[in-house]
């Protein structure tokens, strides 16, 4: 073993102070494989250094949570399935960033095969993924050939394993050049007596390895510069690992055929950091200790080190404790899959980490230490007032009239985030299951849960424009708007995933999005009892090298699941009769402070982020989903970017119907984009009404164009505009 | 009792849909069958080959799956006159098996496609499409990557001249020769299509065209 110097110290990314912490958790000094193990656990990714404090603070419980924040994804009991079984959602939303960035069709994929990991982990047949994009300027040199290889590498990991993706959303926006963002939610289904933890226990029980065998890929980024670790460039791999779908699905199928059995004991996926990560947690959670004979652990190439097998980021793998006695029970099914299956160790009392090679103990490493001597920080950041002089978002001030809305809705549906994103999602097989009810293009993707006639409403969503004018309020409103999505089908919402996308928190202004945006996030949680049981962060999303914004806009990506109690009901957005009364429920107070319609046509992003009022928000859902419940209502659609007269606009592209508008005559009442509001359309007025419930007839269902005061814009007109974004982008 | 046969290769993905649907419209007693059986079930009606991405896809699509120890015993039940129904994947598997004419080429706008089609039914008289009308036009779902079939001229003659093509794409979809999206083999048997009618059996799902084929299917078989 060669000598740790400072500089191996500084390549593998810990700071002085963080080694200290190693000395003293160790009690001596480290060799290189234990300090490549402490590297990867004190990782912002692994340990939540900067994050962690404020994250305790959000609401992860109420009586339908079934596990919260900590296991590998959250947990909430969504009632009865088949013959009276009781039924769970297991869901999560991961960030796979820089990966996507380098290179963006593996990037995409294996961030796709590791959520999917994380759900069927826990003994979940996955049932819908989902997505949440940013990419930057389309005009960017490099971002159509970026957006074509994540679209390609999520749709070429999903379509393969058979799961279908449904759902998502796609922003663009130039903070995002040098940085785009790729996070996949899976959402799965389990039996709720059929689900698995990640705590190892029973001393003796045989540790196993399953899936691929463990190559050299995704070792970590920091280069490496000892002697005995690869001295050699050549010897150099790249740091995004390489996905295998096929694999992912036979893994897929042989952990649950094992699962229907009562063999196993405790299971864990090799994400992020590989067998070091989940060796660890397995240990830690169940408050034991772990051998692990490096020997035995499947190879891909010769001479691999125990240093490259613990940091290998290798995909489709898997661990598990298996009770004792079932190895061979278990190994015949993995032999079935064609499978890697090998015991590689076993459950010990000793709370220490024990590594084994060529009969050496080659790592030592005390589990409490690891976890208790994790550096902490509690970072500093700017003060609201100074956040907002930093952020310099301009006063609305005077907006320019609109001279003709009909133009101006024509550039709005025809801009990259609003236009169509069928040439996205015609790439994914979104029907595989043959359950799916809904999908991308309405306001949540809808998934009946096989054999019943109930569904699972999911949507992903984030305003990161808002988040950036007013992280509190951004992050309000991301929440908000899934809980308005799936509310908007007739679904009740349950509980949100996740993803925490931001900047470099040592800076004190990015500290201020992320508290910002999460204690917005909680406050909205709490307010719509809608508790967060799963989550991911990823910092550090900012560059400078490709001539964009150094840091991406705050984006608390949030993936909302709810349940739809009856699919026959399903809301949907497209108009259905010649004329029914359309009404909006919410207030129309014309807020066009960071609307899309002054960024678009006065390319200005100026304003306060519209304000989230939690208790309407919360009334006007309750009444929407008791409408659809009641079958009042003929259509429904939430108002979201780009305001009233896109929402109607998109109600009458996705069903070839037009409407006559009455009181739309500004930007104000057609683009203002006021939170809270939804629009419906009913054949009987009187039926629709509630206390307290403000409630506005604007027009009339019927025709072939959009029109109002003012306008007329002939559907197939508008749907050339909504088409063209991409055709014209993807075909030029 | 009608009895079906599902066969299950590793990466196929669209078995149990497959199963769902032969079992929900037929009634038929429907097994799944792992690619290393060389035994099928006795007394079949019916041998489905379903979608997916069978050994990955990897080499070729449908190629690996079309040499494994399963195909034999499903080319001989083909060749006693068996009903078999090979759908995306299964439909690229019956080609590589020699079961059907021509191949399936990666679709000439080089992505995946997914969404709902428009199909002619070309051929009213095989037992696979009995439940449509000569003409008729239908609405299928597609999922695939490689669904650009290709046969040279004379094939595609001979296919046009014995009313062979099952269904045609009523629009380019995958550059198709001919537009072609499904085919029978000169006995009448087997049919691969790209279009997935399993996907298309109740309003949930956007109607149920699909649901037509099997019905019109067990008419035939009872």
């Amino acid at each position: 073993m060669s000598e740790i110097t400072p500089q191996i110290v500084a390549d593998h990314g810990l700071n002085e102070e963080e080694y200290a912490r190693i000395l003293h958790a160790m009690g001596r000094v480290p060799n290189m494989v234990e300090l490549g193990i402490f590297s990867v656990m004190w990782s912002e990714h692994c340990s939540y250094k900067s994050s962690r404090i404020h994250l305790k603070k959000l609401p992860t419980e109420a009586p339908w949570v079934i596990c919260g924040p900590g296991e590998n994804a959250g947990v909430i009991d969504i009632g009865e399935g088949p013959n009276g079984s009781k039924l769970a959602a297991i869901f999560k939303m991961e960030s796979h960033n820089h990966p996507s960035y380098i290179e963006p069709y593996q990037g995409a994929a294996t961030g796709v095969g590791g959520i999917l990991r994380d759900v069927f982990t826990m003994g979940a047949r996955p049932v819908a993924n989902m997505n949440a994009l940013r990419f930057g300027r389309p005009d960017h040199p490099k971002m159509k050939h970026l957006v074509q290889g994540v679209v390609a590498g999520i749709g070429g990991y999903g379509n393969c394993v058979g799961v279908p993706t449904v759902g998502g959303e796609t922003n663009f926006h130039p903070a995002y050049d040098g940085n785009i963002l790729v996070n996949a939610m899976t959402v799965g289904v389990a039996d709720q007596d059929k689900i698995f933890y990640s705590a190892a226990t029973g001393v003796g029980n045989p540790i196993v390895y399953v899936g691929s065998k463990t190559g050299r890929d995704g070792i970590h980024g920091a280069t490496m510069a000892s002697a005995d670790f690869g001295a050699d460039i050549e010897e150099k791999r790249p740091t995004v690992q390489v996905g295998d779908p096929f694999t992912e699905k036979l893994l897929i199928e042989a952990c649950l055929e094992l699962m229907a059995s009562d063999a196993i004991v405790a299971i864990q996926d090799m994400g992020a950091a590989g067998l070091t990560s989940s060796s660890v947690e397995m240990a830690t959670n169940g408050k034991a200790g772990i051998i692990l004979d490096m020997d035995k652990v499947p190879c891909r190439e010769e001479g691999m080190t125990p240093y490259e097998m613990m940091l290998s980021e290798s995909q489709e793998r898997m661990l598990m404790v298996l009770k004792p006695g079932r190895e061979e029970f278990a190994k015949a099914i993995f032999d079935k899959w064609e499978l890697d299956f090998a015991v590689i160790g076993e459950v010990t009392d000793t709370g220490h980490m024990v590594l084994t090679w060529k009969g050496e103990v080659v790592c030592d490493i005390p589990l409490g230490p690891l976890a208790e001597d994790a550096p902490l920080y509690d970072r500093p950041a700017a003060s609201k007032e100074e956040y907002t002089a930093w952020a310099n978002v301009k006063p609305l001030g005077d907006v320019p009239a609109s001279k003709d809305l009909g133009a101006d809705l024509l550039t709005l549906m025809a801009s990259p985030d609003i236009a169509s994103r069928a040439w996205i999602w015609q790439q994914y097989d979104s029907q595989v299951g043959g359950d799916t009810a809904q999908l991308s293009g309405g306001d949540a993707a809808v998934v009946r849960i096989h054999g019943t006639n109930r569904a699972l409403a999911m949507s992903t969503d984030c305003t990161p424009r808002y988040c950036y004018a007013d992280p509190y309020e951004g992050g309000k409103q991301a929440v908000a708007e899934t809980y308005r999505n799936i509310s908007a089908v007739g679904a009740t919402p349950l509980a949100i995933t996740n993803c925490l996308n931001f900047a470099n928190p040592q800076r004190p202004e990015i500290m201020a999005q992320i508290v910002g945006c999460l204690e917005g996030m909680g406050d909205a949680c709490r307010a719509l009892d809608y508790p967060i049981v799963s989550g991911n962060v990823s910092l550090y999303n900012e560059s400078k090298a490709t001539g964009g914004g150094s840091a991406i806009l705050p984006t608390p990506a949030i993936g909302g699941v709810g349940v739809l109690e009856d699919v026959g009901k399903m809301a949907t957005i497209g108009f259905k009769t010649d004329g029914d009364g359309i009404f909006v429920i919410g207030h129309n107070n014309g807020h066009l402070g960071q609307s899309l319609w002054l960024r678009e046509l006065h390319g200005r992003e100026d304003g306060a982020a519209p304000s989230v009022d939690l208790g309407q928000e919360r009334a006007h859902a309750e009444f929407v989903r008791q409408l659809i419940q009641d079958g009042k209502v003929n259509a429904v659609h939430d108002v979201a970017d780009g305001g009233l007269l896109v929402a109607l606009t998109e109600m009458a592209l996705a069903s070839g119907k037009g409407c006559a508008l009455e009181e739309i005559g500004d930007a104000f009442t057609a683009f203002g984009e006021d939170q809270a509001r939804y629009v419906v359309t009913s054949a009987a007025a009187d039926q629709i009404q509630a206390a307290g419930i403000p409630m506005t007839r604007i027009g009339t269902v019927g025709g072939t164009s959009v029109a109002g005061p003012g306008f007329d814009v002939p559907i197939a007109t508008l749907r050339n505009a909504h088409d063209s974004f991409f055709k014209n982008w993807m075909e030029s | 009792m009608m009895r079906a046969a599902v066969i299950q290769f590793p990466g196929s993905n669209c078995d149990r849909d497959m199963a769902v649907a032969i079992r929900d419209i037929t009634g038929a007693d429907t097994s799944l069958v792992w690619h290393r059986e060389s035994v099928l079930p006795s007394g079949l009606d019916l041998i489905a080959i379903p979608g997916g991405f069978s050994y990955g896809d990897y080499l070729r699509s449908g190629a690996m799956a079309a040499r494994s120890p399963v195909m034999q015993a499903v080319i001989a039940a083909a060749g006693r006159g068996v009903p078999v129904l090979g759908v995306c994947n299964g439909f690229q598997i019956l080609t590589e098996a020699g079961l059907l004419p021509g191949a399936l080429m990666r679709n000439a706008g080089i992505r995946f496609v997914c969404r709902t089609v428009g199909l002619t039914v070309e051929n009213n008289q095989s037992m696979f499409t009995s439940g449509y009308s000569a003409g008729e036009k239908i609405h299928i779902p597609v999922a695939h990557h490689d669904g650009n079939f290709f046969a040279d001229d004379a094939t595609l003659d001979r296919l046009e001249g014995e009313g062979r093509v099952a269904f045609r794409y009523a629009e380019p979809v995958n550059g198709s020769a001919r537009n072609i999206a499904g085919v029978l083999n000169d006995a009448g048997n087997v049919l691969g299509m790209m279009p997935h009618p399993e996907r298309m059996i109740e309003a949930m799902q956007g109607g149920s065209d699909g649901r037509r084929l099997f019905e019109g299917l067990i008419r035939e078989i009872a």
